[in-house]
C-alpha cells in the first residue's frame, strides 16, 4: 500500500517545480528535503539566468519551455517573481570564438531559436562601455531573460501547496528499501513512506542517494562563486557571457537583474570537486580582475555580497533524467550542470508525463540527450 | 545655541579648520577641510541625504560608522557613503533620488593583491584591541591592528566623560578619549605593532585569509591568530515610523557630536536608560542640545544611577515604564509620542504623551559583532575575542579582558611568556559586573570642618575616589572596586575627589567659615552652559529635587581638574549637604506638544534598507515560515547593503512575540562580505 502517488527527494530547482506539474495533475506528492525551507542548496545561489539558446534539442525544448512559465507566471498566478527578457550574449574577441558561435547559431536556428550575430557597434549599444578592443561581434538572443530563483522557487512551492502537496523539511533520507527490485520505502532520520514512484531530484546528494540504491549516478558537483552588487538604474541589457578560458578561469558571465544589481559567477579552472560552500580570497580578485578588464564600467559598482554553491556535473555535461531500468519504480531527475534553475519548470512537466507515460514525439527526442544509459563520452558546447 | 558647528565644548578642544567648499545638488556650501561628507552637510543643516528607489523614503545618517548605506549620496558622478568620503574642494556632491546612475568609466588599473603574514591579527582597535596589543607587543609577537576609523581609540574617542572601573586596572577617573590617546600611543612606540587605520576587515575566508580594505587598497592578510575586538553594534526598535529621517544610534549621534563636532539636532529625545542612552544625553547638553527627555521601558534605568541622576539633575526628565508609541513627521522626525507601559510592556491608554524633537536617539541595547569570530571558527584560524566582540560590558572592562587575552594569545605563541596572574581574572569578573544593590542615603551627621558628601548610592565597579584621596579618608567599605565608598578621617578640602568622579557625585561642604551658612563645592562639565559668579542657580539634591535658588560664589577653572569646573555657592546648613547640582535645562523644554499630531506613520519597519514591514514579516511567520533565509528569499529582508545588521534582531523579537521558540528558527546564513566594496578594489592591489 502507498501513501503517496509519488515521494520527491529534495525540494531544489527542480524537486519543486515538479512537484508544481505532478500536483497540478492531481497526483499527491511529498517532498523530502534535509533543509529547512524549499531550494535551500544551489537553487538560492543560481544567479538566474534563463535561456533557450542551447546546443541541442532536449536542453532547448525544456527551456523554451520554462521560459514560457517564468514569463507568464505574473500574468497568470500574480506573483513577481521578476522576470526580464534581457537576452543573452556571448561576445567573440577572437576568430576561434566567432566562429564556433556562428557554427552553434545554425543549429540554434536549425531549432527556431531567436538568436543573431551582431556587430561590436551594435554591442556597445547594448552593453554601453564593453571594452571593444579586439570584439569582433557578439551573439545576442532577445528572447532569453532571467527571473529571481528566490522568488520563483516560492511561487511554484506555494502554488504546489495550494494543489495539495505535501512537504517535509529538516529531514534527511537515511536509507532506501528495495523489494522486488522495487523501491518498497523511503527511510528517514524521522519516519518511513512509500509511493508508486519516487523521483531522485538530489541535486549535489545525487551520487550518494543513488548508492542507496546500488546504482551509479555520475554526478560529481563541483564549486562555482558569485556575488551581487547595489543596485542601479539599468545601464546594460543582456547577459554577457566571456568564454574564453584564461590561467584560473574558465567563463564567467553577469547580467543586471530587474532590482538594478548586477549578478557575477566564474568558472575555476581546474574545477574545484566538493561541497564546500565556504568562501575562499581567491574568487573576489579573480573575477574582478577579468570583469574589470572586459568592462571598466564596473569598477565603481559596489559588490554587496558573494557565495558559494555547486554545479552537480555529469561527465558530458548534460542532464541525467528518465525511468530506471534497474528499478523501474525510480526516476532520476539529476546533474544538472548548474542548469537545474532553467531547466527545473519544463522539466518538471516532462517528468509528469515520465510518471503518467504520456510521452510526445518530442518528449522522447528531448529525453534522448538526457537518457541515464548514453554513454557520456559527447561534450556540450558553450554551456 | 544656534549653529550647526560646535563652536564651543566644556571637554573637548576645537580645531582651528581650514574652511573649504563643495557643492550640494549644485549649491556652494562650506566644509571644514579632512572631514566627511555627512558632517558637512549636517553642518550646512543638511539632513535628508535622498529617497529611497523603492518607497521614496527620505534617507539619511544612520549608522555613521560606513555599515548601512541610508547615506549614499552622488560624488562626482559616483555612488558613494557620505558618511565614509572625505570631501574634498570643489567636490560635487548629489543626493540619490531613486537609484543611482553608474558612470563611465575609461580603464580600469589591474594588478595582484598584496598579501602579509602576521602571528596576530587584532580586528577593531578600540579598547579591548589596543589593550591587547600592548600585551603582545611587550612580548615581541609581530601583530597588526586593523581598524576602520581614521584614528584608533575605537568608541573611546567619543567618550568625553571620565571613565569608571579601577585606577589602577582600567583608568578610572581619566576621560574616554584621553585614554584613547594613552593607549595609541604606548602600541605606536612599539615597533612590534603594526597598526592600519582606515581599514575594514570583509572577510576571513575559508583559505584562512582576511581580507582587508585598507585606505582603499584591497589587501590579504595571513594571520596566525586572530582577535576579534570589534566591538559591538547597536540594537534597533520597532515602532510606527521608526524609518523617517532623524531616528538612529547613539553611537551615530557621537560621532557627528564628538568626533566631528556638529550639532545634528537642536531637540533631542531618547530612548533607552542604559549606560548608553544616559551618556549620550549628557554629551547632547555638553554640545549644547536640548535633551527633550528620555524613555526607559522597566521600572528604573538599567545604566548606573549616577549616570540617570546627573541627567536628571540637570532638567532632563526621566519616564521610566513608558516605551515610545510612535515617531511623527513627514521625511524627518517632528514629534514623538511615548506612553506608560504595563509590566507585560502593552501600551497603557490614555497616557500617551507627545514631544516635539527633530531627533530621536535609539539606545536599546548592544550585541556583539560576532561575524570575524565565527568565520575564522569556520576557516579553522585559532581565533579569541575580547572587549565588546565577547560580552557587552564598559570599555573599562573591555580593556581589561583584551589586556588578557593579549596575554593568553602571547603565551600560545611562545609558551615562555608568564603565566596570567589568577588576580586578573577576578579582576576581569569585577569590572564587567552590572550595577549591583542600591542603598538608602546615609546623611553625614558632621557639621564641623570642611568634608565630602559622597552621594553614590549603588554598588558600581569604580574606585577613583578612594585611591586619589591624599589623606586616605575615602575607602571602600568590603570589596575594593564595587562597594561603596565611604569617607571617614580628614578632610583636608583638596577636592580632587569632587573632580575624579565619573558620576559627579561628590561635593564638598565647608563649615570652617561659617556654620549657619557653609559653602558647597560642586562639580560640573557643562561650561558651555556658562556659569558665573552671582549667578543665582537652581539647586537639587541628588535625584533632581529642587532645594532653592542659591547665589555663586565662585567658579573654579583649575587646570589640573582636568576640565571640570568647581562651583562654589553658600547655602543653609539643613540643606547644604544635600545639594548635588543644579538645573540647567529650563522645563519649558520638555513641555508636552498639545496640538494634534498630524503625519502618523502606521508602518512599523523592520528592514530599512529593502523597505520590508513588520506585517509583511509577520504574514509569512503566521503561514508557518520558520526559516529566516525563506523570509529572506521572499522579502529581500537582510538582503540589503548593511547586511542584515539591524533586522536580524527585529525578526528574532517577532518570531518570539508569535510564540514561536528561537531554538526552532532557522538563521540567516551569513555570506561575505562586511561592507559593500567597489568591484574595481579587487581587481587592482597596488593603486
Amino acid at each position: 500500500m502507498s501513501n503517496y502517488d509519488v515521494i520527491i527527494i529534495g525540494a531544489g530547482s527542480v524537486g519543486v517545480p515538479t512537484t508544481l506539474a505532478l500536483s497540478e495533475k492531481k497526483l499527491k506528492v511529498l517532498v523530502i528535503d534535509s533543509k529547512s525551507s524549499a531550494g535551500q542548496e544551489n537553487n538560492k545561489k543560481a544567479i538566474g539566468g534563463i535561456r533557450a539558446t542551447h546546443s541541442d534539442f532536449g536542453k532547448i525544448k525544456v527551456s523554451q519551455r520554462s521560459i514560457e512559465i517564468f514569463s507568464t507566471w505574473k500574468e497568470k498566478y500574480g506573483d513577481d517573481i521578476g522576470w526580464m527578457a534581457n537576452g543573452y550574449s556571448f561576445p567573440a574577441y577572437n576568430n576561434e570564438d566567432e566562429k564556433k558561435l556562428k557554427d552553434l547559431m545554425k543549429i540554434q536556428h536549425s531549432f527556431g531559436l531567436n538568436i543573431k550575430w551582431i556587430s561590436p557597434e551594435e554591442y556597445e549599444k547594448l552593453v554601453p562601455g564593453i571594452n571593444i578592443d579586439g570584439l569582433r561581434g557578439s551573439t545576442y538572443s532577445p528572447d532569453d531573460g532571467s527571473a529571481s530563483p528566490l522568488l520563483a522557487l516560492n511561487a511554484f512551492y506555494y502554488k504546489s501547496l495550494d494543489y495539495g502537496a505535501e512537504y517535509k523539511f529538516n529531514e534527511s533520507v537515511i536509507n532506501i528499501e528495495l523489494k522486488d527490485n522495487k523501491i518498497s520505502q523511503i527511510v528517514t532520520d524521522k519516519g518511513q513512506y512509500s509511493a508508486d514512484t519516487i523521483i531522485n531530484a538530489s541535486g549535489n546528494n545525487a551520487k550518494e542517494i543513488g548508492e542507496m540504491m546500488e546504482i551509479d549516478l555520475p554526478v560529481i558537483p563541483d564549486s562555482h562563486e558569485g556575488a551581487i552588487t547595489e543596485p542601479v538604474e539599468r545601464f546594460f541589457e543582456p547577459m554577457v557571457v566571456d568564454t574564453r578560458p584564461i590561467k584560473g578561469s574558465a567563463n564567467y558571465y553577469f547580467y543586471q537583474n530587474n532590482e538594478g544589481q548586477v549578478i557575477f559567477c566564474i568558472t575555476p579552472s581546474p574545477s574545484i570537486i566538493g561541497t564546500d560552500s565556504d568562501s575562499t580570497s581567491e574568487f573576489l580578485p579573480q573575477v574582478a580582475k577579468r570583469m574589470v578588464e572586459l568592462y571598466p564600467r564596473l569598477a565603481n559598482l559596489k559588490v554587496r555580497r558573494t557565495w558559494r554553491g555547486q554545479y552537480p556535473m555529469t561527465p558530458d555535461g548534460f542532464p541525467i533524467v528518465g525511468r530506471s531500468k534497474e528499478i523501474p519504480n525510480l526516476i532520476n531527475a539529476v546533474g544538472m550542470c548548474g542548469q537545474g534553475y532553467m531547466l527545473g519548470p519544463g522539466l518538471g512537466e516532462l517528468i509528469t508525463r515520465i510518471v503518467t507515460n504520456e510521452f510526445s514525439d518530442d518528449d522522447i527526442r528531448a529525453l534522448k540527450s538526457f537518457d541515464p544509459y548514453r554513454d557520456f563520452s559527447g561534450m556540450e558546447q558553450f554551456k | 545655541m544656534s549653529g550647526n558647528r560646535i563652536e564651543e565644548h566644556p571637554i573637548l578642544p576645537i580645531a582651528d579648520r581650514e574652511e573649504i567648499n563643495f557643492y550640494w545638488n549644485g549649491k556652494r556650501f562650506a566644509a571644514k577641510k579632512g572631514e566627511v561628507i555627512s558632517s558637512a552637510l549636517f553642518a550646512n543643516g543638511i539632513k535628508i541625504f535622498g529617497h529611497h528607489h523603492k518607497d521614496g523614503s527620505a534617507q539619511g545618517i544612520f549608522c555613521a560608522n560606513g555599515q548601512c548605506a541610508k547615506c549614499a549620496v552622488i560624488v562626482d558622478g559616483i555612488p558613494l557613503k557620505s558618511c565614509m568620503t572625505i570631501v574634498k574642494p570643489g567636490m560635487k556632491v548629489e543626493s540619490v533620488e531613486g537609484l543611482p546612475k553608474l558612470p563611465q568609466t575609461e580603464k580600469h588599473e589591474i594588478s595582484d593583491i598584496e598579501e602579509f603574514e602576521y602571528d596576530v591579527l587584532i580586528i577593531g582597535g578600540g579598547p579591548a584591541g589596543l589593550s591587547a596589543a600592548i600585551q603582545l607587543g611587550e612580548h615581541n609577537i609581530k601583530t597588526l591592528i586593523v581598524d576602520d576609523k581614521t584614528e584608533t581609540g575605537g568608541k573611546l574617542v567619543l567618550q568625553t566623560h571620565k571613565f569608571f572601573g579601577s585606577v589602577e586596572d582600567s583608568f578610572a577617573g581619566t576621560r574616554g578619549n584621553d585614554i584613547g590617546k594613552i593607549l595609541a600611543q604606548k602600541v605606536n612606540e612599539n615597533k612590534n605593532i603594526d597598526v592600519w587605520t582606515n581599514s575594514i576587515a570583509l572577510y576571513v575566508y575559508k583559505d584562512k585569509k582576511v581580507g582587508i580594505l585598507n585606505n582603499d587598497v584591497y589587501k590579504l592578510v595571513k594571520p596566525k591568530i586572530i582577535l576579534n575586538a570589534a566591538g559591538a553594534r547597536e540594537k534597533f526598535l520597532r515602532f510606527k515610523g521608526n524609518s523617517l529621517a532623524g531616528i538612529y544610534g547613539a553611537g551615530a549621534f557621537q560621532t557627528l557630536v564628538n568626533r566631528d563636532l556638529v550639532r545634528p539636532t537642536s531637540r533631542l529625545f531618547i530612548v533607552g536608560g542604559g549606560n548608553v542612552g544616559l551618556i549620550a544625553g549628557y554629551h547632547a547638553l555638553q554640545a549644547g542640545i536640548e535633551v527633550v527627555g528620555l524613555v526607559e521601558a522597566m521600572p528604573k534605568c538599567g545604566g548606573y544611577k549616577v549616570h540617570a541622576d546627573k541627567l536628571a539633575r540637570l532638567g532632563v526628565p526621566i519616564y521610566t515604564s513608558h516605551s515610545v508609541l510612535q515617531a511623527n513627521g513627514k521625511e524627518i522626525i517632528e514629534s514623538v509620542t511615548i506612553s506608560q507601559i504595563d509590566e507585560k510592556f502593552n501600551p497603557v491608554k490614555g497616557t500617551e504623551k507627545t514631544f516635539e524633537c527633530d531627533t530621536l536617539l535609539i539606545a536599546v541595547g548592544l550585541e556583539s559583532v560576532s561575524e570575524f569570530t565565527d568565520e575564522a571558527e569556520t576557516a579553522g584560524i585559532r581565533v579569541l575575542s575580547a572587549g565588546d566582540a565577547k560580552e557587552i560590558a564598559e570599555a573599562s572592562s573591555a580593556m581589561f579582558n583584551g589586556k588578557i587575552a593579549g596575554l593568553k594569545i602571547a603565551k600560545e605563541i611562545n609558551p615562555n611568556v608568564e603565566e596570567i596572574p589568577n588576580s586578573w581574572f577576578d579582576k576581569a569578573e569585577i569590572l564587567k559586573k552590572e550595577a549591583g544593590k542600591t542603598y538608602d542615603y546615609n546623611i553625614i551627621e558632621i557639621e564641623e570642618g570642611i568634608f565630602p558628601v559622597i552621594h553614590c548610592l549603588q554598588e558600581i565597579p569604580c574606585n577613583p575616589c578612594s585611591t586619589i584621596c591624599p589623606t586616605n579618608s575615602i575607602f571602600m567599605k568590603g570589596d575594593p572596586i564595587m562597594d561603596l565608598p565611604v569617607y571617614e578621617g580628614r578632610c583636608i578640602g583638596c577636592g580632587k575627589c569632587v573632580t575624579i568622579c565619573p558620576g559627579l557625585a561628590i561635593t564638598l561642604v565647608d563649615f570652617r567659615k561659617d556654620i549657619v551658612f557653609p559653602t558647597v563645592t560642586l562639580p560640573y562639565e557643562v561650561s558651555n552652559h556658562k556659569i558665573s559668579i552671582d549667578d543665582e542657580i537652581l539647586c537639587v539634591d541628588i535625584d533632581g529635587m529642587e532645594l532653592g535658588m542659591f547665589a555663586v560664589i565662585q567658579v573654579l577653572d583649575v587646570k589640573a581638574n582636568n576640565r571640570t569646573q568647581l562651583i562654589k555657592l553658600k547655602a543653609p546648613k539643613n540643606i547644604a549637604k544635600k545639594i548635588v547640582s543644579f538645573q540647567i535645562q529650563k522645563a519649558e523644554v520638555s513641555k508636552q506638544k498639545e496640538t494634534e499630531i498630524q503625519n502618523i506613520s502606521d508602518e512599523e519597519m523592520v528592514c530599512l534598507c529593502e523597505r520590508v514591514t513588520a506585517k509583511e514579516i509577520l504574514d509569512l511567520i503566521r503561514k508557518g515560515i520558520t526559516d529566516m533565509n525563506q523570509i529572506k528569499a521572499i522579502t529581500r529582508t537582510g538582503m540589503g547593503p548593511c547586511g542584515a545588521k539591524s533586522c536580524d534582531n527585529l525578526i528574532m523579537q517577532l518570531f518570539r512575540q508569535e510564540g514561536i521558540l528561537l531554538d526552532r528558527v532557522e538563521p540567516n546564513t551569513r555570506r561575505p562580505i562586511f561592507v559593500e566594496v567597489p568591484l574595481g578594489k579587487f581587481a587592482d592591489g597596488k593603486k
